[in-house]
This record gives structure tokens, sequence and C-alpha cells, in this order.
């Protein structure tokens, strides 16, 4: 019985909190990994570009509030989802017909092209203030909990408590229907193949007769798509503030890089090891570990690391794998 | 065509410096006539501390082409050496926890070295179960030897004090601490992250940015974290106000000269700063131009601009940028331990990557990649226009708001304005980086 309540315990302190967020870092991380592969720099406006889009589906969620179209028991913010895809990925494209493009003409280096997403990421930082403001906003309606205490305690008896929110399960059920869906569009589709040639070699690709105008056209609707559906996701898990979204930049670009960046799968894998380690080195271990061990009550919270420094997880994970293993768990690319 | 241009431009750069130098005073005694001298001088003092960090990431990315994506986080870093070298220290407080801090720290140092130790000389499985077992153990033992410690010194006069204080040395000896301190953190995370891929460096520094902030906000056995350490001393020939208003020579001075003494001795307390840094700049200055010019800065360009070729002649292009990399940051840190001074206080929330990352290196941007005068003058200068576009947002929101009707929309418009300044230099670097990429002042 103990044990089945230290099990409990991890997993609703541990398990499903680290997964969705894991969830939110892989989709985020996908966008840096494909604009790395094929544009060639690290996009330093990524977590901005999380910040509009999620600004832009607040408003259009708050617009539909206004008129009364709920989504039942689901968030509205879902519904609002598809329009601010189409707003950020448009955005994306403008910003590069106006920004980019120039640079990849006269092919600039790469850390050029970082200083200049810097540029963009400043301009982007602005739109969304102007937009929404630097409050912090709490967007999530429908149901709260798919599974909540007390419901537990009825259906198991159990004293441990167990809750599942609905944004966790949702955050989880679209991430994997994302990620099927790119996936299936890399690997199935002729433009989704010519993405992939294009970024394995570019002179080849250009050779065959593949259109690279398209190729980054259609990387930034996917760019622009990511973006949204992650800072969506963990505006509806957690609450929206445009400060937080920059400093998700850092566990994004840390799961990119220990996935080896440039490597989709390698994306997904990095996230849930970013997010696992964040969240299990930063949870109070006491519960568990009265639970395991009997007759022993221990005086500190058996927290490894306070929650202020989490950021510390990514950077040392990020370390470690730079000097053990900078190509990144699935070999990435290495420039 | 061409080369009338190149005449052109030969004829306007040696113009071109002084020009723009003088537009930036006459724009400072603009302010300083409609504005007042207090709030002009005091730009031109942030301008200039912003201008020595300007300093510092243009020998990472001007001479070196690194990017250094956490100034701030070395601007924090130095920030951190008055309060532990000028402010006198806590009474007790390194008695009763002192030791067991250092021992924390002593402990973590060998299980680290012990683990890199092991790590060279073992091999197989057993690597990888010692390795993770002296880090677990030297893991644990800090934690046991430090929470204490900590909870001890934190108990100390916990209103005022809580924290070890420092050594109540002179100010000024703890500008060039900062720089060390920040040398140090530098030359970690370019040992690990240089000679990678070239943005690895970036988001690297970003995260030790953040690490370093985060430190100096929760330890307050260090440094108070959020409760910030207040009244640290000035640096050795700055006055402090209410002395010289106190001091009847000052004051018959003043009058003499029809000067309110109040007004009167903040204006000397600025211009006595603006001395200090002022010097420094120049000391700064002269090194690097030295540097520059010597078979080192040839060597430093000839590997930025060809690390291939110059890796063939024989460099070792890693370790020189390791190098370039510590000297920068190192003046970065500089900046920031003077920077605590002339504010006298230490907070560690206000540090913002906006702030202090990404307008430095627009200020290196504009100024000219490479160029030192043109960090100075892009220093000085996007300091003024941030400040500015902070003022002049609002008007110019309430501009163009006024045809609209009162209501909500008009109240967000006007909200909104605060955040003109970051639009501001988002244009002003890609306008540059696009137009003009070799900035104000080029490098020649």
């Amino acid at each position: 019985m103990e044990f089945l309540n230290a099990l409990v315990a991890i997993t609703n302190y541990v398990i499903i909190p680290a997964t969705a967020y894991g969830a939110q870092l892989a989709l985020g991380a996908l966008g840096v990994t494909l604009v790395y592969s094929i544009l060639r720099f690290s996009n330093f406006a990524h977590g901005d570009t999380m910040a509009f889009g999620t600004g832009v589906v607040i408003l259009i969620t708050w617009g539909f509030q206004a008129m009364g179209i709920s989504f039942g028991p689901l968030p509205t913010a879902l519904l609002a989802l598809p329009f601010g895809i189409v707003v950020t990925s448009a955005l994306m494209l403008g910003t590069d017909k106006v920004v980019y493009q120039y640079y990849r003409k006269v092919k600039a280096a790469p850390v050029v092209m970082v200083m200049v997403s810097v540029g963009v990421m400043f301009i982007m930082n602005a739109l969304t203030r102007f937009l929404i403001g630097v409050d912090q906003i709490n967007f999530a309606d429908g149901a709260r909990f798919v599974i909540n205490a007390r419901q537990w305690r009825e259906m198991t008896g159990m004293s441990e408590p167990l809750t599942l929110r609905s944004t966790q399960v949702i955050t989880v059920v679209t991430a994997i229907l994302v990620v099927w869906a790119l996936f299936w569009f890399l690997g199935r589709t002729r433009t989704g193949k010519s993405m992939r040639a294009f970024s394995d070699n570019e002179d080849l690709a250009l050779l065959s007769g593949i259109d690279p105008n398209r190729v980054v056209a259609v990387t930034w609707i996917i760019t622009g798509a990511l973006a949204t559906i992650a800072g969506t996701l963990y505006g509806l898990d957690k609450s929206f503030k445009a400060f937080t979204y920059f400093q998700l930049l850092l566990p994004i670009f840390a799961s990119a890089i220990v996935g080896g960046i440039g490597n989709p799968v390698g994306a997904i894998a990095g996230g849930f090891v970013i997010s696992f380690s964040e969240v299990g080195l930063t949870y109070a271990w006491k519960k568990v570990v009265t639970y395991l061990i009997p007759n022993w009550e221990p005086d500190g919270l058996v927290q490894l690391l306070s929650t202020d420094y989490k950021y510390a997880v990514s950077f040392t994970i990020l370390i470690l794998v730079l000097i053990f293993k900078p190509t990144g768990l699935f070999k990435g690319k290495i420039v | 065509m061409s080369t009338s241009r190149q005449a052109d431009s030969a004829a306007g750069g040696r113009l071109r410096a002084p020009l723009f130098f003088a537009l930036m005073a006459a724009l400072i005694v603009l302010e300083g006539m409609t504005s007042g001298w207090n709030s002009a001088l005091g730009i031109l003092n942030m301008g200039l501390l912003s201008a020595i960090m300007a300093l510092g990431v243009n020998m990472q990315w001007g001479y070196a082409g690194l990017f250094n994506a956490g100034a701030m986080g070395f601007v924090a870093l130095g920030g951190l050496a008055p309060v532990l070298i000028s402010m006198p220290p806590t009474q007790g407080a390194f008695k009763a926890g002192g030791f067991g801090i250092l021992a924390a720290f002593a402990v973590a140092a060998i299980a680290v070295l012990g683990a890199v130790w092991l790590y060279r000389n073992l091999r197989g499985k057993l690597r990888g179960l010692a390795v993770t077992g002296v880090l677990i153990v030297g893991f644990f033992a800090y934690r046991w030897l430090f929470d204490p410690a900590v909870e001890v010194i934190e108990a100390i006069n916990p209103s005022a004090a809580g924290n070890l204080g420092g050594l109540g040395l002179p100010t000024l000896v703890s500008w060039p601490v900062g720089a060390l301190l920040a040398a140090c953190a530098a030359w970690l995370v370019g040992k690990i992250a240089l000679g990678l891929r070239s943005d690895y460096l970036a988001i690297a520094t970003l995260g030790i940015a953040e690490i370093v902030v985060a430190v100096l906000k929760n330890e307050q056995w260090l440094d108070r974290g959020v409760l910030n350490v207040n009244g640290i001393p000035r640096p050795w020939p700055v006055p402090y106000e209410i002395d010289l208003q106190n001091s009847h020579a000052f004051v018959a001075k003043m009058q003499a000269w029809g000067i309110d003494p109040t007004l009167g001795s903040t204006i000397t307390v600025k211009l006595a700063f603006l001395l200090l840094f002022v010097i420094v700049i120049f000391a700064l200055i002269w090194l690097t131009e030295m540097s520059l010019r010597s078979p080192w800065g040839r060597m430093m360009r000839a590997i930025r601009d060809n690390e291939v070729s110059a890796a063939a002649m024989g460099k070792n292009v890693t370790r020189r940028h390791l190098q370039i990399f510590v000297l920068g940051s190192a003046v970065i840190g500089l900046a920031g331990a003077m920077m605590i001074s002339l504010d006298g206080q230490m907070t560690p929330s206000s540090y913002n990557p906006l702030r202090y990352t990404f307008i430095v290196l627009v200020m290196v941007i504009v100024g000219g990649s490479g160029s030192n005068w043109g960090s100075i003058l892009g220093g000085v200068l996007i300091w003024y226009v941030w400040v500015k576009a902070g003022d002049w947002g609002p008007d110019i929101m309430a501009l163009l708001a006024s045809p609209f009707p009162a209501g909500p929309f008009k109240e967000h418009m006007i909200d909104s304005a605060a955040h003109m300044r970051m639009l501001v230099m988002g244009i002003i670097l890609l306008g540059v980086l696009r137009f003009s990429p070799r900035g104000l002042l080029p490098e020649k």
C-alpha cells in the first residue's frame, strides 16, 4: 500500500506535469530545429514568436467568449487556435520577405543570421506587448479536471490524491496529433520530401529542381504553426506571460541540442529529457521518501534543487551534452 | 564611379568620427538645457557605462565574431564585487557560517575535480559508476555543510543584513575584482562551448546569464537576494551630496556662482563619477587600440576573417577565441561593478536580458563592429535613444490616439506606448544590419 501511495505521488507530481511540459518543449524544439535544418541558423526570436501566436489566440478566444461561442468542455482557445496559426504564419512569411530573404541572397554567415533574429526578436517582443500587454493572463476555460482528487479517492479509496487536469490531457493529445501530422508531411508528401532533401544537401536539392523559395515559405508556415500550438498549450497549462516565453528559449534550445539539432525525433526526445530532469530535480521528494522508507521522517523537503534554479537544469544538461556528445543523442547536424 | 565614392568615404572618414561625437555632445547639451543638467549627466553617465559594456561585447563580436547572448550575466556578476569587497562585514556572520560555506565549496570543488580525474583515468563501465558515485556523494556532502551555514547567516539581523557582508575595502578595489569574477565565469563557459558550432556559445551564455541572475536573486546569504543591498560605498574621490551641502566652503562657492547648493551638490557628484568613467574609458581605449595594432590584433582579425586559413597558418583558433572571450567578459564585468557603485545599491531583480544583453549588442552593431570608438559612440547614442524613446513614446502614442474616441481602445494604445522602445531598438538593429552593416564608425 505504501509503495502504491509512493507511486501515485510520483505520478501526480512528477510524471504527469513533466509529460505535459515535455510535450510543450518538444513542440517548441521542433520549431527551432526545423528553422535550423532548412534555414541554418538558431532562431532567437522563437520564444517571442510563441508569445505572439499565443497573444493572437487569446484575443480571438476573448472574441469568441464575447460572442458566446464555446467549445463545450474543451477550452475555447482550441477553437481560436487555427486562426492564431494563420495570423502567426502570415507574420512569419512577412518577416521572411522583409528581413531574412536578403541575408539568404547575400549568403550571410550563420552568426549574422542569429544577430538578425535578435532584431526580429525585439520587434516581435514589442508587437506582442502592443497586442496583449505584459500581465499574466489565464485563458483556460471549459472543464478543469479529467480526474480530481475527490473522484480519485472515490474510485480507488487511496489516501494519496491524484489529479489529472484537462489541459494536461489536451496538451499530450494535441502534441501527438501534431507530431504525427508533421512526420507524415515530412515523410510522405512531395513538399515534405523536398524539405528533407534541402536540409540534407542544399546544392544537390537545387540541382534536382527543388524550388528553394517554396521550401523556405513552407518552413516558415510550419514554424509559425508549431510556435503557436506550443505557446497556446503552455499558456493553457500554466498561464500566459510574455516574458516567460522569452525565458522558455533556454530549455527549448537545450531540448533541440540534447536531441541533436536539426533532427526532429531528437527534438522530441530532448524535450522529454529536459522536462523530466527539471521536474524531477526540483520536486520535493519528502512525501515519496516517507512512504518508501518506513519509520523515518526526513528533516528537509528532500528537494535536490530549489525551483528558482530550474533553468540551471537545462543549462547543466546542455553543458553535459556539449562536453560528451556535441552531436546530441540522435545524430544531429554539426557545422 | 567606384573610385570617386571611395574618395568620398575617405574624406568623410576623417571627419566622420568627430562629427558624430559632436552630434552626440550637442544632444547631451540640448538635454541639459531643456530638462536640466542632472538628467543630462545621468544619461551621459549611464551611457558611458553602457559604452564600456559595448567595448567588452565588441571585443567578442567585433574582433572575433563570437556571439555572447549573456552579457547580462557578466554585468550582474561584476556587480556582485562591490557588495563582497566594499560593504562592511556583517558582525559575526563569517564566524558563524563563513567557514561552513567555504568548506562546502571546497567539498564541491574536490568532488568535481575528483570526478574529472576519475573520468580521465578509468575505462569501461567502472568509469561511469565511479564518476556518478563521486558526484552524488559530493553533492550530499556539500548540501550537508552548506544548508546549516546558510541558515545561521541568514538568521543574523535579517531585517538589515542576513548576509555575509563584504570585506570593507575601498570601492575602487572592487572594480577589477568584478572584472575578475566575470572573467572566471567566462573561462568556464568558453572552455566548454567554444570550438563547437558558432551558436552553441550564444545558447550557453544565454543560460549562464539566467543562472547568475537566479543565484543573485535567491542566495540571501550572499547578497540578500531580492531584499537588495543598499548603501554601497562610493568610489574614492566621489563625495556625498549631504556632506557637500553641509560644507560651508562648498555652499559659499555655489552661492558665489549663483547656483542652488542642493542642485550644485548633485551635479558635482555626477561630474565626479563622469570623470572616473572617462578615465576608465580612455585607459580601455588605449589598451584595446594598442593591442589591435600589435601582431596579436592582426592575428585576431585574420582568425575572424578566415578561420580555416588562420588555422592552416598554425594559429590555435579555439585558444584565441577563449582568450578574447574572457577578456571581453572581464570588461563587461568591470562595467557591471562600476554600475553598482554608481547606483549605490544592488537590486538583482532589475537585471533584464533585453536591457543588459541585447541592447548592448545593438550598441556594438550601430557603432560599428570591431570599432572601439564606434562602441563608445553607439553606447551613449543608443542609451540616449532608449531613454528618450521611453519619454517620447507616450507623447507620440497620445498624438496617434487623439483621433480615436475615448474608451478602452484608446487607453490600450496609450498604455502600450511603454513598449515603443523595443520596437525602436528592433528597427534600428535590423536597419543597420541591412543598410549599413559596418555601422556608424566603421572599423578601418
